[in-house]
């Protein structure tokens, strides 16, 4: 069995969730190559190479592939295609726009966000908003599967692939870049933080998740928000944790003010310690906190910020 | 130009869904069943293109079980034009199936847009608008905040996991809505009864597309692990030593 794994990155540096996928791979078993489709990406390329179990990096380094343009990354992964009999990638928001493209061209079903490897053709995966989790086998010639990254360890960076060049470039000059607004911040990434600090619509504005901010900096976690938080402009849409928005499972989730609608806890119910605090002493965000705290958060958040 | 949205019958999203005792499925007998709700900000954007002039017609297109067609009466009720129902008895068409058939639609309607969800909440599988996309040979501005059409070309502002990043497309393309993309209207009662009249196509799946079984088995659907009852903690101070001493996560 060969497998491709389609590494996530912003042509500087990897994304950790590349590290989960391979660790995926190697529930599957078999020759994992690693994708590095970028440009001006060679640092990624490198990085890659140190991911245990990888037996090559194959760097495809053209301004074809330097926004991750779904059409031009596809094109170039059905090109590779042939050599492998699995083709996975993380379900982030670059891996959810080009691998079903890729599936439909190899006239095969894709396998959305597996949660677990049951066999090399065998996997589980959350349906419902998570409320059911099925077994699906797959007949498909290639298998074609996002990975949600949160239900895999990385694989440790000890290893030392060789990194091959590919000159393949796809432009099928259909769509191109415009710009991009990104969010700047010191914090660590929500997705792979070990502490998250989310607020929901009880925090009332924008200018209150200062409290939400001082309590972040203090136990240095990321921050999330539920949807309710996001559509009234309280932050931006990146913060989404949920059924629709980012999936996380840090040590600690720290809900403020958020209900805890199952859309919410779709996206953070594989936490490992989860605190609520909420004035409603019957929010079913209850349900699923070990420690909850029925209070005001306008007196609790910047009491316990100021007590860590 | 022409839009044409593609709508999902799906189970109502406030329903809790239980999987059925014999764990082949999740139980959807007497369930409430809707439209998919990214497919309402789907329809709501076509038609907001139509009122601004920028679109002709919007013809709304669902696949699936014949019970589908109140969804299809609903988006006539809000401002589609006419509607198709490709009918399927299939069980568990999945996205490569549904984007195959669409793609016979596309080209026996020849629309200059095609707005889907970006993800149907039953199956959570977020692929059909990109798959539909590869099979047409289209561009796709998917996970869409903001749509903009100038000319030969529509710009999408897209919600990607670090921000924003905005792309421009040639038409025909494909778009998938985010949740920020709009606030879809409610139907007003007469409009709700002038959409019974508007005109309703229906179309056999098998006359369009000769295989639509899936590949892939359902092996079992299960309910998923229940997290333990936690406790209540009754003051600031409780909840640091709890988290200190007892889980030992700060
Ligand atoms: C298709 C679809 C997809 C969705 N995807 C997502 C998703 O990915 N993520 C997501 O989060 N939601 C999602 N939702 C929305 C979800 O259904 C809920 O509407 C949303 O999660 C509610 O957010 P909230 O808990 O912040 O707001 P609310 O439900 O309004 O809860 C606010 C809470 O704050 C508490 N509160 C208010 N003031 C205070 C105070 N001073 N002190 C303490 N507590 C206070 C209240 O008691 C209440 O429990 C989705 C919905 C749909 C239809
Ligand atoms: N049976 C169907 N009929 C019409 N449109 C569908 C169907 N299934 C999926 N879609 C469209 O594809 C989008 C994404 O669905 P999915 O890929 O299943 O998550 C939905 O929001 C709909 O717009």
């Amino acid at each position: 069995m060969s497998i491709l794994v389609v590494a996530d990155h912003n042509n500087e540096a990897l994304n950790q969730a590349t590290q989960n996928v391979v660790s995926a791979a190697s529930q599957i078993g078999g020759d994992i190559a690693v994708l590095v489709a970028g440009e001006n990406c060679s640092a990624v390329a490198e990085q890659a190479a140190k991911i245990d179990g990888v037996s090559k990096v194959i760097s495809a380094d053209n301004a074809a592939y330097g926004h991750q343009l779904a059409e031009n990354i596809a094109a170039l992964v059905v090109k590779l295609a042939a050599d492998y009999s699995v083709i996975m990638t993380s379900a982030s928001s670059v891996g959810k726009n080009f691998l079903p493209r890729v599936a439909a061209l190899l006239d095969v079903e894709q396998i959305s966000d597996i949660s677990a490897v049951v066999a090399a053709d065998t996997f589980q995966r959350p349906i419902y908003a998570g409320n059911a989790v099925e077994t699906v086998k797959t007949t498909d010639a290639t298998v074609v599967l996002t990975v949600r990254a949160t239900s895999f360890d990385p694989a440790p960076l000890s290893g030392s692939a060789a990194v091959e060049g590919c000159d393949i470039v796809e432009d099928l000059g259909v769509s191109s870049f415009v710009s991009e607004e990104l969010a700047k911040s010191d914090r660590p990434e929500l997705a792979s933080a070990d502490i998250v600090v989310s607020g929901g619509r009880g925090m009332g504005s924008g200018e209150n998740f200062a409290i939400i901010e001082a309590l972040a900096d203090k136990l240095g976690a990321a921050i999330g928000a539920s949807r309710a938080a996001v559509d009234a402009g309280f932050v931006p849409n990146d913060m989404q944790v949920g059924q629709t928005g980012k999936v996380v499972a840090p040590n600690l989730y720290i809900a403020v003010g958020i209900s805890g609608a199952i859309q919410h806890i779709a996206g953070m119910k594989e936490s490992k310690v989860i605190v609520a605090i909420n004035k409603d002493e019957d929010a079913p965000i209850f349900q699923v906190a070990d420690y909850g705290l029925v209070a005001d958060l306008f007196e609790v958040v910047p009491e316990l910020t100021s007590k860590l | 130009m022409k839009i044409l949205v593609a709508v999902k019958r799906v189970i109502d999203y406030n329903v809790k869904v239980r999987v059925k005792a014999d764990h082949s499925d999740v139980d959807l007998t007497n369930v409430k069943m809707a439209m998919n709700p990214f497919d309402d900000i789907a329809v709501e954007e076509a038609v907001r293109l139509k009122e601004a002039g920028v679109a002709s017609e919007v013809v709304v297109l669902t696949i699936g079980e014949s019970k589908a067609q109140e969804q299809l009466r609903s988006a006539l009720a809000v401002g589609a034009d006419r509607a198709i129902l490709v009918e399927s008895d299939a069980h568990r068409l999945q996205p490569l199936a549904v984007a195959k058939l669409l793609q016979k639609v596309v080209e026996k309607e020849q629309p200059n847009l095609v707005i889907l969800g970006k993800q149907a909440i039953d199956g959570d599988n977020n692929q059909t608008g990109q798959m539909l996309a590869a099979l047409t040979g289209m561009g796709q501005g998917t996970f869409a905040n903001e749509v903009k059409v100038d000319g030969d070309f529509v710009q999408v502002a897209r919600e990607i996991d670090g921000g924003l990043q905005t792309v421009k497309l040639s038409l025909p393309a494909v778009v998938t809505t985010d949740l920020r993309l709009n606030e879809p209207r409610y139907a007003k009662l007469p409009d709700i009864m002038k959409a019974k009249k508007k005109p309703l196509e229906t179309l056999a799946a098998a006359d369009l597309v000769a295989d639509v079984a899936s590949r892939t088995e359902r092996v079992k659907a299960e309910p998923p692990a229940e997290r333990s009852a936690g406790i209540k903690v009754g003051s600031v101070d409780e909840l640091i030593e709890k988290l200190k001493n007892e889980a030992k996560v700060i």
